[in-house]
């Protein structure tokens, strides 16, 4: 018996799980199977449910990451698409969340805390000891010098309104809520997320 | 949204009007694909430009951006005088039937009791007639000419499709057959979805404009039934999540009103939110605030917070003012009266009008703090960019600081998208370098500050040290603890009637268990049960929808209480019943004695129709308002103003006598605002700022793909003014405005007509936003460099929408 088997059809058994070194063994090699290296491309990765970072649609979308799981391996995100389950968005993205990995590539990705000292015109590395040292320092000193326990009429507002917050709409519920809590801590009033604009 | 993405689809008209949700919401936009394709439904589309939204619409109709109140305003004069509204609808559950107060009245524009010094209204008669008991007087005959109806239709009385056409431009015939498709679903069994973005909200007019839409989703019967609502389609990813945990200067978490320095005890502040029913027997569900609001308290300062000591009350700071937005705040940065400030994945150096005030305003600050998984023109407003930033780095004395944040794919949580689905997200890598959390950057940051007060005291450190952080690692709190802590959590045991429903330490099931006696906590009453006793609901993954209309209840979990469209108590008539089989949505069970259907009731689920509480229950009338009372700044009915820049000599169209109300009287506008407003002499063309497909914001011009695929800044002109100006496709502009130019390339388009609003032609320019001077595409200038610092007179939103410019032929070498 021939049974012949197409490049895509061969994709979608390799998919569904078959060894495809033993599909060859059985003679079932798909033709140009020279370029068969394309279908192997998510084999062995960790797959992730996540939510598109764009806009407020929330498709769900999957991420392919490559890597084990010890402690000194870092995951390596390689490819991210469309979660077909998802009954909103059922595996398609647009032309933003099709450039997810782009995202998440970017070169203009931050990866260390940094600091502009007044009048220069360079970032400096810092380290996040240092970083959250000084701007604890700068809250603190504001916060001291400027905080209103009662206004002029006597009564108790502790508000402090010389330092302000923008809080990010992309961020989590949880760094959301936790972002919350930390201004109101201060007693900071100048608070505005992306929903002001 | 009060309805939900899939839901899209059970709609027989869709009007998208002040938003373009095809390039804006591609994947969302494919249920209205759908709807066309298997329900038949008419898309109408009302919109300055022919966007691609438009080019798939059954009808297209243009118009003057920021004139949306004159079209819907003459869209209710005509539902109403064609007697093509809901009656039974109209009647019971909108408060069309209840008499307003003798002292409320409206006059060449302005109602009454208006003081221009202060530019705002003494709202003390905005109320209904009311009785003894403090219930409003109503005539159900709908004749008394002090009820709703009455001065409602009185109030539009100008709005002539005549005049609706001379002030937005558009034809007679064009705006017809809109009003006409949309009056043919005011019968029980067809739908309106009314789809709307930033084209609404950015204007001086912004949230008014939303209600002239509210009001025409009531009289057409089309709030709480499938394929009908009003549909915010909203930005960012989680934009919908930091509203709804208040993230703004004026709330607390889950639309709790801050408190104002009024408010000194905390008597006074609750009594203020508990919002006592306006009709005999509504649920009027604010009554809870009490629970709501210790709950929150016990969240946030855990054994501190005591009956005794009013639950800490003291320690929330009091606003002197309605809000802290960001124009005040840049307002105030510009005087030199803030020195620090924190911008966390925000880029305002391009995301507040007007950048050079912006600009200059950063430069005034001791400190600033960016977080951000990317560098942004915010963190970098002291580089000189040529043209682009035209600073001096060694003038600027700011402080700043850059910290790098981890993105949605290396970080866990939960976001809410536009129809209130909080949906879990798990993190599959860790971040590049040494990113962090944006949790674990606030926590490490917090418990630094902490640690300064404990040691060496300061300002009123209580509310500091007071705040309950009890995390296993207080620099780096967890997703699920965090999540569960806005769940909320028995702290003793918790008794209903004597009946005992949640054990001490127990998670609760929903907000319907949060008590005013300290014995639970929850940091988002709307948020309860989103994290239960049987786990993290948000992460649920059952896509089945049983009853086959898209309303998939096991998919992720959706505030209130996993209710899919708000109001649906509405879907049925008075008896339970729903309004017709098309369009049942959740009924009243009379053998089991509940509600059910395909939704979760959003209403008492063993409320009996013969107990006659309405569907609107978070309203103290219990019926949906057409009469704002006390609500908004404007007035209780909306007005059509113009925009503060505007393409229209006369004026306002509607009062051409009184300059007065040329634009919204209620607008807030500081004195060096108002002098950097152009004239339409100098600035002759109307413009409008947008966004496109291949771009999100400022992001995606630091993303490869999006990079390649819209490579370089444009601005768009119709050919009309092309020809008038002798600018061809690909030439180089100039747009001005008062506040400074841009240089793009012109993209000559039959999209953008000229448009004629009297006798006058207006041209309208298009700009999209997405350009900046840092990232892979070309550099560009940010296009706020052009918008004016004014916003909508309750939200401060700004006015990106709809602002004049000047455009001439670029002769200085285009790209540089």
């Amino acid at each position: 018996m021939t049974i012949q088997v197409t490049r895509r059809g061969f994709f979608k058994l390799g998919a569904a799980g078959l060894a495809t070194s033993s599909m060859a063994m059985m003679g079932f090699a798909p033709e140009a199977a020279a370029s068969s290296i394309r279908p192997f491309k998510l084999t062995h990765t960790k797959e992730t449910r996540n939510i598109c970072t764009y806009c407020s649609v929330g498709c769900g979308v999957l991420i392919y990451s490559r890597g084990d799981e010890a402690k000194n391996a870092h995951q390596q995100i390689i490819h991210i698409e469309g979660d077909p389950d998802h009954p909103v968005s059922r595996g398609a993205l647009c032309p933003k969340g099709a450039g997810l990995l782009d995202y998440v590539k970017s070169p203009s990705r931050l990866k260390f805390p940094e600091v502009r000292e007044p009048g220069t015109n360079e970032w400096k590395r810092i380290s996040w000891e240092e970083a959250n040292e000084r701007i604890a320092r700068h809250i603190k000193a504001d916060r001291d010098e400027n905080f209103v326990a009662t206004d002029s009429e006597g009564r108790t507002v502790n508000r402090w309104t010389t330092t302000g917050f923008l809080a990010a709409s992309a961020s989590s519920n949880e760094a959301g809520y936790l972002t919350h809590k930390f201004v109101t801590s201060l007693g900071m009033l100048a608070f505005d997320n992306q929903a002001r604009v | 949204m009060t309805n939900h993405w899939v839901d899209i689809r059970n709609a027989d008209v869709i009007l998208v009007m002040g938003g373009n949700a095809a390039e804006a919401h591609p994947v969302g936009f494919r249920w209205v694909t759908e709807a066309k394709e298997h329900n038949n439904a008419q898309l109408m589309v009302v919109d300055p430009r022919f966007t691609r939204t438009a080019s798939v619409a059954d009808f297209y109709a243009p118009i003057r951006t920021g004139t949306d109140i004159a079209f819907l305003g003459g869209l209710i004069r005509y539902l109403i005088d064609t007697d093509q509204i809901q009656r039974e609808y109209v009647l019971n559950y909108t408060d069309a039937a209840l008499l307003v107060d003798e002292g409320f009245g409206f006059e060449d524009g302005l109602f009454d009791n208006y003081d221009a010094e202060s530019r705002s209204y003494d709202k003390e008669h905005w109320v209904y007639q009311t009785d003894e008991d403090g219930f409003a007087l109503r005539d159900d005959t709908l004749e008394n000419p002090r009820c709703v109806y009455r001065l409602l239709r009185a109030h539009f009385d100008a709005y002539t499709p005549d005049m609706v056409s001379s002030i937005c431009g558009t034809p007679v015939d064009k705006i017809m057959r809109v009003w006409e498709t949309l009056a043919s679903t005011a019968t029980p069994d067809r739908t309106t979805t009314l789809l709307y973005a930033l084209g609404w909200t950015q204007h001086s007019l912004g949230s008014q404009i939303i209600r002239t839409a509210g009001m025409v989703q009531l009289l057409l019967g089309n709030i709480g039934l499938r394929g009908g609502g009003v549909n915010a389609l909203r930005g960012h990813s989680n934009i919908q999540g930091l509203t709804d945990l208040g993230l703004l200067s004026n709330q607390l978490t889950g639309y709790i009103a801050a408190p104002v320095d009024d408010e000194q005890d905390l008597d006074t502040f609750l009594t203020a939110r508990r919002r006592a029913p306006l009709q005999p027997g509504q649920v009027s569900y604010w009554q809870n605030a009490d629970a709501f609001f210790v709950s929150l308290m016990k969240a946030w300062y855990g054994d501190n917070a005591r009956a005794h000591n009013q639950w800490c009350y003291d320690w929330l700071p009091k606003l002197d003012k309605p809000l802290y937005d960001i124009l005040d705040t840049f307002e105030r940065m510009s005087k030199g009266e803030i020195y620090g400030y924190f911008c966390q994945g925000f880029n305002p150096l391009a995301a507040i009008p007007n950048k050079a005030k912006v600009s200059r305003s950063l430069a005034k600050l001791r400190y600033l703090v960016s977080i951000d998984p990317l560098n942004t023109e915010t963190a970098e407003f002291w580089r000189n960019a040529g043209e682009y930033n035209d600073v001096d780095p060694s003038e600027i004395q700011t402080e700043v600081f850059r910290l790098p944040a981890l993105s949605f794919a290396e970080d866990e949580g939960s976001t809410v998208n536009s129809a209130r689905w909080l949906q879990w997200h798990y993190a599959a890598a860790s971040g590049p370098g040494e990113a962090r959390a944006d949790t674990h950057i606030l926590g490490a940051l917090f418990t630094r500050v902490r640690e300064l007060y404990a040691r060496d005291g300061g300002a009123f450190p209580d509310p500091i040290l007071g705040m309950a952080w009890n995390y296993k690692q207080p620099d780096e709190p967890s997703p699920e603890e965090l999540a569960r802590e806005y769940n909320g959590r028995a702290i003793s045991d918790v008794y209903l009637d004597g009946q005992l429903v949640r054990r001490m330490g127990e998670q609760l099931a929903g907000f319907g268990e949060l008590r005013d006696d300290g014995s639970t906590a929850s940091g988002c009453w709307i948020f309860a049960g989103s994290w239960t006793e049987a786990g993290n609901q948000m992460a649920n993954r059952d896509n089945a929808d049983p009853y086959g209309i898209g309303q998939t209840l096991g998919w992720a979990w959706s505030w209130p209480a996993n209710r899919r469209i708000l109001y649906n108590r509405a879907s049925a008539k008075l008896d339970g019943t729903p309004w017709s089989e098309r369009k049942s949505l959740v009924w009243w069970d009379s053998v089991q004695r509940r509600w059910t259907g395909a939704d979760i009731p959003d209403f008492p689920v063993d409320s009996a129709p013969t107990r006659g509480q309405m569907p609107f229950i978070m309203n103290p009338e219990g019926v949906g308002k057409l009469f704002a009372s006390q609500g908004m700044a404007e007035g209780p009915f909306p007005t059509h103003y113009e925009p503060l820049e505007s393409p229209v000599p006369e004026g306002n169209l509607l009062f051409p006598r009184n300059d007065k109300v040329r634009y919204n009287p209620a607008a807030r506008v500081f004195a060096q605002d108002l002098e950097m407003m152009g004239t339409w002499e100098e600035y002759p063309y109307a413009a409008t700022t947008y966004r496109l497909t291949e771009h999100f914001h400022y992001w995606t011009k630091h993303v490869h793909l999006n990079a390649i695929v819209q490579p370089e800044q444009f601005v768009e002109i119709g050919e009309a003014l092309g020809n008038e100006l002798g600018i061809k496709e690909g030439d180089w502009v100039r747009v001005s405005s008062k506040r400074g130019y841009i240089r793009a390339v012109a993209v000559v388009t039959k999209r953008i007509k000229a448009i004629t609003v009297g006798d006058r032609i207006v041209h309208q320019v298009g700009i999209p936003i997405h350009w900046g001077f840092l990232g892979l595409a070309r550099k560009g200038f940010l296009a706020n460099t052009l918008t004016p610092f004014v916003g909508d007179a309750n939200t401060q939103t700004p006015e990106f929408k709809s602002f004049l410019v000047n455009v001439e032929k670029d002769t200085s070498g285009g790209r540089t």
